[in-house]
């Protein structure tokens, strides 16, 4: 099995509850190597799976293997293996930003010399170098956030768990933090699960998905497989008799769906284009008084997968 | 630990926790060069008895400032930062104890063991150490049960809050409304049995039996030992339920 395929994560028929509530039901899944996005909504599991994989909650069945390791055999291993960055504000008290991660460093097994080198370089990477002397208590929700990544960074992970990194972000922060992500998926080949509500944050830093829903998983795999078969997706309106042209849209192959009162949605493959929309609608007189390209994106994929549409 | 020294008033805590040790040595001094003192104030194995039921003082100082450790961790997530790391819970737990054992050692192990040293010194002569070879296990012993108690203590109390101030709080109500209420419960029923409540007490009474004093001990030491054995296992079970990365709201 090449490297690409190997997967970093498989969870087997994996549950976990909270007393009478189930937070994961039987849940199996995949993580391939690169970039997965976990997604879901509130309350679907996605921290409760994290914290699983980290050994850090039993599961109540189930198997779960992290890079090859079994987390109930070897959770030491793995934890010395991956970084993990938490979903709320975390840090420990009455350091400065780099006491703090070079001790993290330390804590995953590195000497202290190199562990004081890894966090002055991390720091510098995720652009707290400036501040990097500052107590952590000191410092506003988006530098407590890149002082998370900093941290679960510093030791070279192979893996990487991030829950909701942009949590609390301003616009400028948040774009420059998934900058970060994609450049540590991308160009630093760290394998990444990015836990996120946010769709355009998984869509914009990941090449997979997994979503999960109610506990369990709705759907799965590379993104662009997800978002369907290469083509454009156009909302339509039109003036005259409908029914023919209709007909004729789904004579030539044109997947068509009424949305609103006069409005439809019509998928038109690649090798036709909008214009064929036209050459129909002039051959059956019929006038196009709303033509508007509607790309499908995560959002659609994710809204069908929880049953929103 | 390094930043507890970075504060003032805890350099200033430990160096006037060495007054009575300065005190001691002065003792030993003027009793070694002078017979008409050393007739009142020679050593003997109930001056370090003494010495170190004094130090209880700083004891409980030193003690009550460690209340942030486990709470301050608490405060601001960073249990679930340590044990997402190569850390487990037990090492967790260990690194925690080792600043109020180390403070409380210092306080009371190493200025009597020094007091000890500074005897022979001064007396010119290993007679008293000879004497009292009981001295060296008895001092180690009762320090280690001091500390050990003390510091399982704060680690559990600290376990149970995010506030340091609660948890410093907490620890003294214990300590004094223990001791209060033994009084109290003493005065009134006469018998003082009810000092198994006070873990102060407690330890007044294993001191008296490893110092081999001649004090009638309110309780048996077997007694006394179960009681802060007691403790101690009430701690371990608090810590084990309260250090865990995440907490689960039923």
């Amino acid at each position: 099995m090449s490297q690409a395929m190997t997967p970093v994560v498989d969870l087997q028929r994996v549950s976990v509850r909270y007393g009478a509530q189930w937070a994961l039901r039987d849940v199996s899944a995949t993580f391939p190597s690169g970039a997965v996005g976990l997604l879901g909504p509130n309350g679907a599991g996605k921290s409760t799976m994290i914290k699983a994989l980290l050994g850090l909650l039993a599961p109540d069945s189930g198997e779960m293997r992290v890079l090859g390791l079994d987390v109930r055999r070897s959770p030491l291993q793995i934890r010395g293996r991956i970084g993990y960055m938490p979903e709320n504000d975390a840090h420990i008290p009455r350091m400065n930003a780099v006491t703090f991660v070079a001790y993290c460093g330390e804590l995953c097994g590195l000497p202290p010399a190199d562990a004081m080198q890894r966090a002055h370089e991390v720091l510098y990477y995720v652009g707290l170098g400036e501040a990097r002397y500052r107590n952590i208590e000191q410092y506003s929700t988006g530098m407590k956030q890149r002082i998370k990544l900093a941290q679960a960074l510093v030791h070279d992970p192979s893996l990487l768990f991030l829950d909701e990194p942009t949590n609390g972000m301003d616009p400028k922060g948040r774009d420059e933090m998934l900058e970060l992500i994609r450049d540590i998926a991308h160009n630093k080949q760290i394998n990444l699960i990015l836990s996120s509500h946010l769709l355009p944050d998984v869509e914009y830093t990941c090449d997979h998905v997994v979503v999960l829903d109610k506990g369990g998983i709705a759907t799965a795999g590379p993104i662009a497989t997800l978002k369907g078969p290469s083509g454009r997706v156009f909302e339509l309106r039109v003036k005259g008799v409908a029914d023919q042209f209709l007909a004729a849209m789904s004579a030539a192959g044109l997947e068509c769906h009424a949305t609103d009162e006069d409005v439809m949605r019509v998928f038109v493959p690649d090798e036709r284009g909008p214009r064929f929309l036209f050459t129909l609608a002039a051959q059956h007189n019929v006038q196009v008084r709303h033509l508007r390209a509607s790309v499908p994106t995560l959002e659609d994929v994710f809204a069908k997968a929880v049953g929103e549409v | 630990m390094a930043s507890l020294f970075q504060y003032r008033w805890f350099q200033i805590l430990l160096l006037v926790s060495f007054g009575p040790f300065v005190v001691r040595a002065v003792q030993f001094y003027f009793a070694s060069t002078n017979a008409q003192v050393a007739e009142f104030l020679a050593a003997t194995p109930d001056t370090f008895r003494e010495f170190l039921s004094q130090q209880g003082l700083f004891v409980f100082l030193v003690v009550i400032m460690q209340s942030g450790l486990i709470a301050d961790d608490r405060r601001t997530n960073a249990l679930q930062l340590y044990l997402s790391k190569p850390l487990t819970r037990v090492e967790y737990v260990l690194g925690k104890l080792v600043p109020p054992l180390a403070f409380v050692l210092g306080v009371t192990l190493v200025p009597a063991l020094v007091l000890l040293i500074l005897q022979i010194v001064f007396a010119g002569s290993v007679t008293f150490l000879r004497a009292n070879l009981f001295l060296l296990p008895a001092i180690t012993l009762y320090s280690l049960i001091q500390a050990l108690l003390s510091a399982c203590a704060i680690l559990a109390l600290s376990s149970l809050s995010k506030s340091r101030r609660f948890v410093a709080v907490m620890y003294a109500g214990i300590v004094f409304f223990t001791a209060a209420m033994y009084q109290v419960l003493r005065a009134i029923t006469g018998s003082r049995k009810w000092a198994v409540i006070s873990p102060g007490e407690m330890l007044d009474v294993i001191a008296n039996g490893i110092f081999r004093s001649r004090v009638e001990p309110a309780v048996p030491v077997y007694v006394a030992i179960v009681v802060v054995l007691v403790i101690v296992g009430v701690a371990l079970v608090i810590l084990e339920r309260r250090i865990r990365a995440v907490e689960v709201v039923a």
